[in-house]
């Protein structure tokens, strides 16, 4: 039977985390990292994920102060939290735009080496010359340009990873490509995966081809099981004109898990969360992402506004920009006027990511069924309390999906490529 | 001049290359059983090893006390990652991070990158200072109270106590502020071997501790004056620089040596003077240059890790120990506290408090 991957993220900056919870913690104190990451692995999980800043987002020419903000650097704490687990997989979210090849290989290498052989590096790129302010390179890459320095940027990692061979013989290396040449001795002997599990985010064309190419897990989000069987069936089925097998990249979509003790109760928790987390202000910034206009005079509980979205603004700095703003705005309209919606209600619903809700008899069983239908082959959970929200699912949904057969009751090996079922990776000479 | 200034220990754990963490947890470790003010571990690009700032966050939760002080070069680094990762170590040590700033000045190190060719040291120097400049500004780009979760808003941060930096130095520019928030320490504690002329310059500037090599309590001596003139120089106050010797130690035939002492032997693991003897010959040899008032400090590179630590720790410290010249325990958490050194006060919550005006 197919069995489901689970990982933990770690919610770093982000609207996602309630902190006017009570019972939300720092988001900075490794004492949080060292909870979530030892749930995970008391969970039997596969690896632990975090994600990156490197500019904090501004709204309106200031800095935005609404969401979770702050987070320290991706490696550096998971090398500590190396210290603290065994067997969880510990991936870091790293950019390919403002890093080198040399440097991060070393460093990935290196996590690799400390964990026995749990690192995962989550590849991610950047179009923002917003980012680029604050590095050396500035500037800007278009999309297609900073698609391809990013699979030179594996290639080239794989290159260097492989550049010892594995009776721990250093050999020179030499890449010349389009966006590197460089030469030398990497300092790091292969490593205990051979090569670090390498993970791609995203949902476009590109980024599904470069995923198929290079990647072992692609990290997605879509919304219904239809859409995750037809995004699953499409990657897969990519994989084979680069020589690989179906199981060689596992689609793992980023969901949110609501648990009550009833079906009903679950649904209540999940509206109050969402209520907490689409405040009234970040109703009103949720609609001017869209509509890259001020709209702060516009009352929260009342309509949407009948202007059109100004498509050349810039009013939103640092984050994922609006495709198609005009299609986003009348799609909420659209939202709203079927459902006589005000603006925060709107931004309630438009802005969702798949949420399994339920008692966790129910999340268990539709778990299961994304996983067996080949709509996904796991999960990365994304709670919305720092540290404990995943206690619960740990305490009371692995328990069942355990006895279900659907996920593992314990570790069959060490690294994190044993854990996910993928093979260590052939030394090229 | 005074002898009762406090010693401060660090030692070096590198050697050769190893990957595994438990010979660099077990080394930090025995150091911070001698309670040691830190531990450095060298790195560079162009020799086998691995990184050595992830090498000591993989210590960090292993230990409890001890200051942490990787090795991390500016050259083909970014200044930006440099000062998160730094800001993070201190995060997971709780407030026990410094890093020494070095530079890479090989044709092969920058083969490595091929972003640029390699540049006389003293361009590097002044680039790692800028590095140094930029990284404090960045730890001080959030004020310590800038999260405050205020319900009643809906805003997590005081967007007025966070700040761009806005630096423009010779070869790179950072606008800012900071992803990590403002470290435990305010400002990791930043060190630098001002063995070299034009790290010297660098380091009288920036370092809050500088390694030095003198064969010579004079010459050591001169070396500390020479560092606090220059410190003062650039506005800074002198007692805030400690100045440590750095020895490389040779604690091996302890029992065949017939004159211990400084040898200006091979320059095998480290940077420093070549020490050959026994334990109680380098305790002897600290004693005498430390009441001198010659020095804050050593900075000590055993040859041989495993062997040599140990005769540091249960040898030389134990015996300064005996003689109440060191501390047998930590007094306090932080590496800063450990060195007698002040937590830093946020540039602008200090503004903002003097000038008598809160926006």
């Amino acid at each position: 039977m197919k069995q489901m991957h689970l990982a933990a993220h770690f919610p770093g900056v982000n609207s996602t985390t309630v902190w006017t919870d009570p019972r939300s913690r720092s988001q900075i104190d490794f004492a949080s990292f060292e909870h979530l990451a030892r749930t995970a692995e008391r969970g039997k999980f596969d690896f632990f994920f975090l994600a990156e800043g490197l500019r904090l987002r501004e709204h309106n020419g200031r800095i935005h102060d609404l969401d979770v903000v702050g987070r320290p650097e991706s490696l550096t704490v998971l090398n500590a939290l190396a210290a603290v687990t065994e067997r969880l997989g510990l991936a870091a979210t790293v950019n390919a735009t403002f890093n080198e090849p040399y440097e991060l290989a070393r460093r990935l290498a290196t996590l690799d080496h400390l964990s026995e052989g749990r690192a995962a590096w989550n590849v991610v790129t950047s179009s923002d010359a917003f980012t680029g302010e604050n590095f050396r390179r500035g500037g800007y890459l278009d999309r297609a340009d900073r698609y391809t320095r990013a699979a030179e940027f594996v290639a080239t990692a794989r290159e260097l990873w492989d550049s010892w061979t594995p009776d721990g013989d250093s050999r020179p290396f030499a890449h010349s490509g389009q966006h590197f040449q460089i030469s030398g001795e990497f300092t790091v002997p292969r490593s205990p995966q051979g090569h670090p599990v390498v993970i791609q985010a995203g949902d476009s064309d590109e980024g599904r081809e470069f995923a198929a190419s290079a990647a072992d897990v692609i990290f997605t989000r879509h919304g219904t099981l239809e859409a995750g069987r037809r995004f699953y069936a499409d990657v897969k089925a990519r994989l084979a004109k680069y020589g690989r097998q179906p199981g060689d990249l596992k689609i793992m979509p980023g969901v949110t898990v609501v648990l009550g003790d009833t079906d009903a109760e679950a649904q209540q928790n999940a509206a109050e969360i969402r209520h907490q987390q689409v405040s009234p202000q970040n109703a009103i910034l949720a609609l001017e992402q869209i509509w890259g206009r001020d709209l702060s005079s516009y009352d929260p509980d009342g309509p949407l506004p009948d202007i059109d979205p100004d498509p050349r603004s810039d009013l939103v700095q640092g984050r994922v920009r609006v495709a198609d703003p005009l299609a986003a705005a009348a799609r909420w309209r659209e939202l709203s006027e079927a459902k006589g919606l005000s603006i925060r209600q709107t931004a309630i619903e438009a802005t969702a990511r798949q949420s399994f809700i339920g008692s966790p008899a129910t999340v268990a069983a539709e778990l299961e069924e994304f996983v067996t239908t080949d709509a996904a082959d796991g999960f990365i959970l994304v709670p919305h309390l720092t540290p404990g929200g995943l206690d619960g699912f740990v305490d009371q949904v692995v328990p069942l999906l355990q006895e279900r057969g659907a996920f593992r009751t314990e570790y069959s090996g060490s690294t994190l490529r044993s854990h996910l079922g993928l093979a260590r990776p052939v030394w090229k000479s | 001049m005074s002898a009762t200034r406090p010693l401060h220990l660090a030692a070096e754990i590198g050697g050769p290359p190893r990957y595994a963490a438990d010979s660099h947890v077990t080394l930090a470790r025995l150091a911070e059983g001698g309670a040691l003010d830190y531990v450095t571990l060298s790195d560079s690009f162009g020799r086998p090893g691995p990184d050595a700032l992830a090498v000591l966050s993989r210590v960090a939760p292993a230990t409890t006390r001890i200051g942490l002080v990787p090795t991390v070069t500016t050259t083909h680094t970014e200044p930006f990652h440099v000062s998160s990762a730094v800001a993070t170590l201190d995060w997971v040590s709780k407030g026990r991070a410094g890093w020494q700033a070095d530079v890479s000045t090989t044709e092969a190190e920058a083969r490595l990158f091929g972003r640029r060719s390699a540049a006389p040291a003293g361009a590097l120097w002044q680039e790692a200072g800028e590095v140094a400049d930029v990284g404090a500004l960045l730890w001080d780009s959030w004020e310590d109270d800038a999260e405050i979760r205020d319900v009643a808003t809906g805003r997590f941060i005081d967007r007025d106590k966070l700040h761009y930096v806005d630096f423009e130095g010779s070869t790179f520019s950072v606008r800012g502020p900071a992803i990590v928030p403002r470290p435990p320490q305010g400002r990791p504690v930043t060190v630098v071997d001002g063995t070299s002329g034009p790290a010297r310059e660098t380091a009288a500037r920036y370092a809050d501790v500088v390694h030095v090599r003198a064969t010579s309590p004079e010459q050591a001596a001169a070396l500390r004056d020479d560092l606090r003139r220059s410190a003062a120089a650039h506005g800074r106050d002198p007692d805030g620089l400690r100045i440590l010797v750095a020895l490389t130690v040779d604690l091996g035939d302890a029992e065949k040596t017939p004159e211990p002492g400084l040898e200006s032997g091979p320059q095998l693991a480290g940077r420093g003077t070549y020490f050959r003897g026994g334990p109680v010959d380098l305790a002897e040899l600290i004693t005498r240059w430390h009441r001198g008032g010659a020095v804050d400090g050593f900075h000590l590179t055993p040859i041989t890790p495993e062997r040599d630590l140990e005769r540091i720790v249960n040898g030389t410290v134990a015996l300064l120990q005996h003689r109440s010249l060191f501390r047998t325990f930590y007094p306090g958490g932080t590496l800063r506290e450990h060195l007698g050194l002040g937590r830093p006060a946020n540039r602008h919550t200090l503004a903002r408090t003097s000038g008598g005006h809160s926006s």
